[in-house]
């Protein structure tokens, strides 16, 4: 909502200055988006005539023009817009001039090697209207005699934009802001003072709401006024308009837009002799069409509230008018209409058609149903004073009566929400201001509440009302209590917590992207789940809700691999979803390596990453959350998009529950679909919500401390073993040879090829022995050793390399 | 005794010369061997005459004595000798590069979550969670948001099914519901998150983060309200004076309403918070309203509190001067390594919120 402090002061009498007016209009929730001034910037807009427009040497689409600015010498402008032609006059801007829709400061420059001195502005440009496809047009009429005249008024004033809430229908007008400072003791609302208006004949357009069911409009009030002679509006009006950052176009449509305005009450104009027989307000028939004022046709669902005559449809209540019945500067007799419509379906029909007017935007959030004659006293007085004509009387239709809400106020809760008190008469005094009705009903109040005010329903938007009008900095601070009664995290959300810090410290950079992605590479990760699309994506490349973190973390390094980085770690911690009802997600920690460690070190070989870098960071990352290393169970079953013979899967216990994390290398026919150029590309996907909370707390895991002094012996083995078979298994089988004594297995040899049959490899290990009781004896160990190979012969038919 | 003092005198001399390390060890044999010189002295010692006995011991003792401590001052000497030059030739250039390593990074939100979360655990918050997706009624409706009301324009919803009943939540409020319909009052929880919404601009992106403050008991009121939201930022901005105005607003889920802004001014180029004269909007919050209560079955005559939401990602742009929130998103491994924080970086209150 925009406004003007001399506007304002048409309704308010004050002594407050502009910038105390802004606090104010700030303190009371109605914030001030910002004040733009319309003065001297606006001063150098010229109005001028192009007296020669040729085509531009060098480039097709441009002219070069001659233009008469009034003083002295035509200037050359160098000019794109298709309608610049030789006669037209049109607005110029010279150099130093800031065009008002994007502030550029204009400098004479060459445009293609001709100089071009300043620009020949569009409506756009200039704030006017919405109008770029090519300059403004001026009538010739009108202007001829004005050319070297400032277009805009000279009358500088700053206009102020305020962002009102969706609950504050009132102060979309600026009566309403002014009552609004009033009561905040900004000044004195003063009295509407309506000139008397001589109403003769009656009006005779038949009106008729039908009353049918889902009915929209409650109430059409109209005049008729006929013999009027419809002009440009006078300064003040246009001056008016143009502060709102709209363009004025005759005096009839200026002055329904300017009681809209001022008092928040939407009115709309018809040329009577363009109605075909009455008006009838009834609902659409699916697929009527009509014309619109912004000269589009829409095609209507059933039941939308229409204006309509014997004809068809007319326009679409409180939303838009239609071009068949529009004013126009030759219009004769006008029906003005002042009517009330039911937000909610004003709200549906533009939400459908997708319109948006000044009036369907008053009329959604609601309008004063009571408002009607006023501003249908207001039009037609301005439309007499301007227009001349005669009015009619009144025509009200209406189905069923308005009454004011009204409700019981307990004073109490006043201090109860707000923590301060105010006494009784104060809070009297600022409601009354409001254009609250107040009776008091012993300690309670009873409040009528103005028919503007559609947003307020129960006492606590009474209390609302008061503290915002008192002052939000008389609410006193309460200093917070240090005390914690519950942990400030569960379980589940210390492990996302530990698990992004110990991914991060193994190298990683943490990365946040959208939980939504391009369904063309989340299908390459999607496995088995569902597509989930979003009806109404931002982008057709982020469509649907990621399956896995991979497809965006994919492209992002791409991007950097783009950038000249190559070995890159990154991850992300985050949702990943399988279903579209709420829950249907899980969290996962995904990260991913490319590259190669120590490259180009003096000191270290350097090597390309692979699919055990990625298995020690996610082991290491889970032992560091407090899983027991040692149970962990790998097999090698992976989603297809992890290279089928260099991926793993990891369970807490061979118990294989629930996966708990993959691991390997991302399948080269990924990078080629996406065209990844990466010496080597690794990575790992851990599951947050299949990983049980380890047993043991770390409170006793610490009390049970056993060591042993004795003296511990290490014994080497080789086995020969079938290619195939799981090293994890074979060092399962000999840690349960002894579990009291074998404390650990380490393989340090794999080897194939000459001496090793094929299809067989050599696994060498190093045995540590240790008791917690005795020092081993020779004779122990050499047990234990007959125990260990002849457990690993006989389960997986392994012989032991002499 | 004239032996004795032949020996000694005759590998005094052999001592002083510049010997190896070897030659010194054939000395000891020598002298100190099985059949060493000296210890074939000490052999001799039962054979002598009583009353000469205790001099020649003393004696022969004495040149032990000595020639031993000569043997040992000369095998140290050659011992450092022998690591002088051995150091002398493993002198390296400690100038050259360590071993490789990379040091990975915590995402600024991420650590900014961690500041909020430590900042209100202090003053007895806990941590709640709620889905990405959420229904329109948790969303919207049992937020007081009916259908068809204009506040729902100021959430460009992201819907997963024609009927619009799925979408991807536009806030962080619908928390609010799901933690009042699972348990009983009082409530005291913060719940950050991602949040979406259909925008996208040079200030807007179609995800960002939110952090829900809900603090429901028995006569908490706006006083209560501003004091944890001064606490909130006062620490959040390691300052210990802020100037925050609260100013009338309008949210369909609380009322009264309002939204926070806090003081700042540019200095050379940077942002000042906490000073001078300019206001920056950071938050909005209310009373929770009776109507959103009653959805979730709470007796608005018995229980009421204050609500508030904040924008993490502006906030971790005001704290640590980031410019552009589109770069959050953008994964750039530069921009990642230079506003991403070292993993070992904990905020805690202990040790303070940042380094």
């Amino acid at each position: 909502m925009k406004i003007t402090t001399n506007w304002l002061k048409e309704h308010l009498d004050t002594k407050l200055n502009e910038n105390q007016i802004i606090d104010k209009l700030t303190d009371v929730g109605l914030e001030v988006e910002g004040v733009e001034s319309q003065s001297g910037e606006l001063d150098d807009f010229i109005i001028a005539k192009i007296l020669k427009a040729e085509k531009h040497p060098d480039a097709d689409r441009l002219k070069v023009c001659d233009v008469d600015i009034g003083k002295g010498d035509p200037v050359k402008v160098v000019c794109g817009a298709p309608n610049a032609k030789e006669g037209l006059l049109t607005i110029y801007a010279p150099p130093g001039a800031v065009v008002p829709k994007n502030q550029m400061k204009l400098v004479v420059s060459k445009i293609r090697g001709v100089t071009s001195y300043g620009m020949l502005c569009s409506e756009s440009e200039l704030n006017l209207s919405n109008e770029s496809d090519g300059i403004t047009e001026l009538s010739l009429e009108k202007y001829n005699k004005k050319i070297g005249e400032n277009y805009f008024s000279k009358k500088s004033v700053n206009v102020i934009d305020i962002s009102i809430t969706p609950n504050r229908a009132d102060c979309l007008g600026v009566r309403g802001i002014a009552r609004d400072l009033a009561a905040a003791g900004a000044g004195t609302l003063k009295n509407e003072k309506e000139k008397k208006l001589v109403k003769k004949n009656k009006q005779t357009v038949s009106i008729k709401i039908e009353n049918e069911k889902d009915q929209a409009c409650t109430s059409f009030g109209s005049c008729l006024i006929t013999g009027v002679k419809n002009i440009e509006s006078p300064e003040w009006l246009k001056e008016k308009i143009i502060s709102l950052g709209q363009k004025p176009i005759s005096a009839i449509v200026d002055i329904t837009n300017y009681v809209m305005f001022d008092l928040n009450r939407p009115l709309h104009a018809y040329d009577v002799d363009k109605i075909d027989k009455g008006i009838v307000v009834r609902n659409s028939k699916k697929d009527e069409k009509f014309e619109a004022l912004d000269n589009k046709e829409y095609k209507l669902d059933d039941a939308m509230c229409v204006i309509s005559d014997a004809t068809g449809v007319l326009g679409l209540g409180g939303i838009i008018g239609g071009t068949r019945t529009g004013t126009t500067l030759s219009t004769k007799n006008v029906l003005i209409e002042s009517a009330h419509f039911n937000p909610r379906s004003i709200r549906k029909s533009s939400k459908k058609l997708n319109i948006d007017t000044d009036a369907k935007f008053r009329f959604e959030r609601g309008i004063d149903p009571l408002s009607i004659e006023q501003g249908l006293e207001r039009a037609a007085n301005l439309i007499q004073e301007i227009c001349g004509g005669i009015v009619s009387e009144f025509d009200i239709q209406k189905i069923g009566d308005v009454k004011k809400k009204s409700l019981k106020f307990n004073p109490f809760l006043f201090e109860k929400i707000t923590g301060f008190n105010i006494d009784k008469k104060e809070m009297i005094t600022i409601l009354n201001n409001l254009g609250f009705e107040t009776k008091e009903d012993k300690e309670l109040l009873d409040v009528i509440i103005p028919s503007w005010r559609p947003d307020i329903f129960q006492e606590v938007d009474v209390v609302e009302e008061l503290v915002r009008i008192k002052g939000y900095d008389q609410i006193n601070m309460i200093e917070p209590e240090k005390v914690r009664k519950k942990p400030t995290l569960n379980l589940k959300q210390k492990l996302f917590h530990f698990l992004q810090r110990s991914i991060a410290s193994k190298g990683y950079l943490e990365a946040i992207t959208w939980s939504f992605t391009d369904s063309k590479i989340n299908q390459l990760f999607i496995e088995d789940n569902k597509e989930i699309k979003i009806i109404n994506p931002i982008s057709s490349d982020l469509d649907v809700l990621r399956s896995s973190i991979f497809s965006n973390l994919i492209i992002h390094l791409n991007k950097n691999l783009g950038r000249g980085f190559k070995d890159l770690s990154v991850f992300e911690i985050g949702p990943t979803f399988f279903g579209s009802q709420p829950g249907e997600q899980q969290t996962v920690v995904s990260g991913l390596r490319s590259g190669k460690l120590a490259r180009q070190s003096w000191l270290e070989k350097e090597r390309i990453v692979d699919v055990f870098d990625v298995k020690s960071d996610v082991i290491k990352s889970l032992a560091e959350a407090g899983y027991n290393k040692d149970k962990l169970y790998i097999d090698d079953e992976t989603p297809s998009y992890y290279h089928p013979g260099k991926s793993g899967r990891i369970f807490l216990n061979k118990g294989k529950e629930k996966v708990v994390a993959f691991f390997g290398d991302i399948h080269p026919s990924i990078l080629k679909k996406l065209d990844i150029k990466a010496e080597a590309l690794v990575g790992f996907e851990i599951f947050l919500d299949n990983l049980k909370q380890p047993k043991k707390s770390l409170k006793d895991q610490k009390t049970q401390y056993k060591y042993s002094d004795f003296q511990k012996s290490e014994r080497d083995f080789a086995f020969v073993l079938d290619k195939n078979f799981k090293v994890q298994e074979l060092v399962e089988t000999i840690s349960n040879v002894d579990k009291e004594l074998i404390k650990s297995v380490k393989v340090f040899d794999v080897y194939e090829g000459a001496n090793i049959p094929d299809g067989k490899k050599s696994i060498a290990l190093n045995v540590t022995i240790q008791s917690l009781e005795k020092t081993l004896t020779e004779e122990d160990l050499n047990k234990i050793n007959q125990l260990i190979i002849l457990a690993v012969e006989l389960k997986t038919g392994a012989k032991i390399r002499s | 005794m004239s032996d004795i003092k032949k020996i000694k005198d005759e590998f005094l001399l052999k001592l002083k010369e510049n010997l190896d390390l070897n030659q010194v060890n054939q000395i000891k044999t020598d002298l100190f061997g099985k059949n060493g010189l000296i210890s074939s002295q000490f052999k001799q010692l039962a054979k002598i005459a009583e009353e000469e006995r205790k001099k020649f011991a003393s004696d022969l003792n004495s040149v032990k004595d000595e020639l031993q401590n000569l043997i040992t001052t000369k095998i140290n000497n050659i011992e450092i000798k022998e690591i002088n030059t051995k150091l002398e030739k493993e002198k390296i250039d400690i100038t050259l590069p360590e071993r490789p390593f990379t040091q990975g990074k915590i995402h600024p939100v991420s650590q900014v979550i961690d500041e909020i979360s430590s900042i209100f655990s202090e003053i007895g918050f806990s941590v709640e969670e709620g889905p990405d997706i959420e229904n329109e009624y948790n969303n919207f409706t049992a937020l007081n948001t009916p259908d068809n009301h204009p506040a729902r324009d100021m959430h460009d919803t992201f819907y997963l099914d024609e009927k619009k009943e799925l979408l991807l939540r536009t806030h962080t409020s619908p928390v609010q519901i799901r933690t009042m319909l699972n348990d009983k009052p009082p409530f005291k929880i913060i719940a950050p998150g991602r949040t979406y919404r259909s925008d996208s601009d040079q200030t807007h992106t179609p995800m960002f983060h939110q952090v829900e403050g809900l603090h429901i008991d028995k006569g908490i009121n706006m006083g209560h309200l501003k004091g944890c939201l001064n606490y909130f930022i006062k620490e959040f901005f390691e300052v210990d004076k802020i100037k925050m105005r609260f100013r009338p607003s309008h949210f369909p889920f609380t009322e009264p309403s309002a939204e926070v802004d806090i003081g700042y001014e540019i200095k050379d180029g940077k942002i000042i918070i906490g000073e001078g004269d300019k206001w920056l909007e950071v938050l909005g919050c209310g009373m929770v309203h009776p109507n959103v209560l009653k959805n979730v079955k709470v007796n608005p005559d018995k229980f009421q509190g204050y609500a508030f939401g904040i924008g993490i990602d502006r906030l971790a742009m005001l704290k640590y001067g980031i410019n552009d929130l589109r770069a959050f998103f953008d994964c750039d491994y530069r921009w990642l390594n230079h506003f991403g924080f070292d993993p070992i970086d904990v905020p805690t209150n202990y040790r303070g919120l940042s380094r």
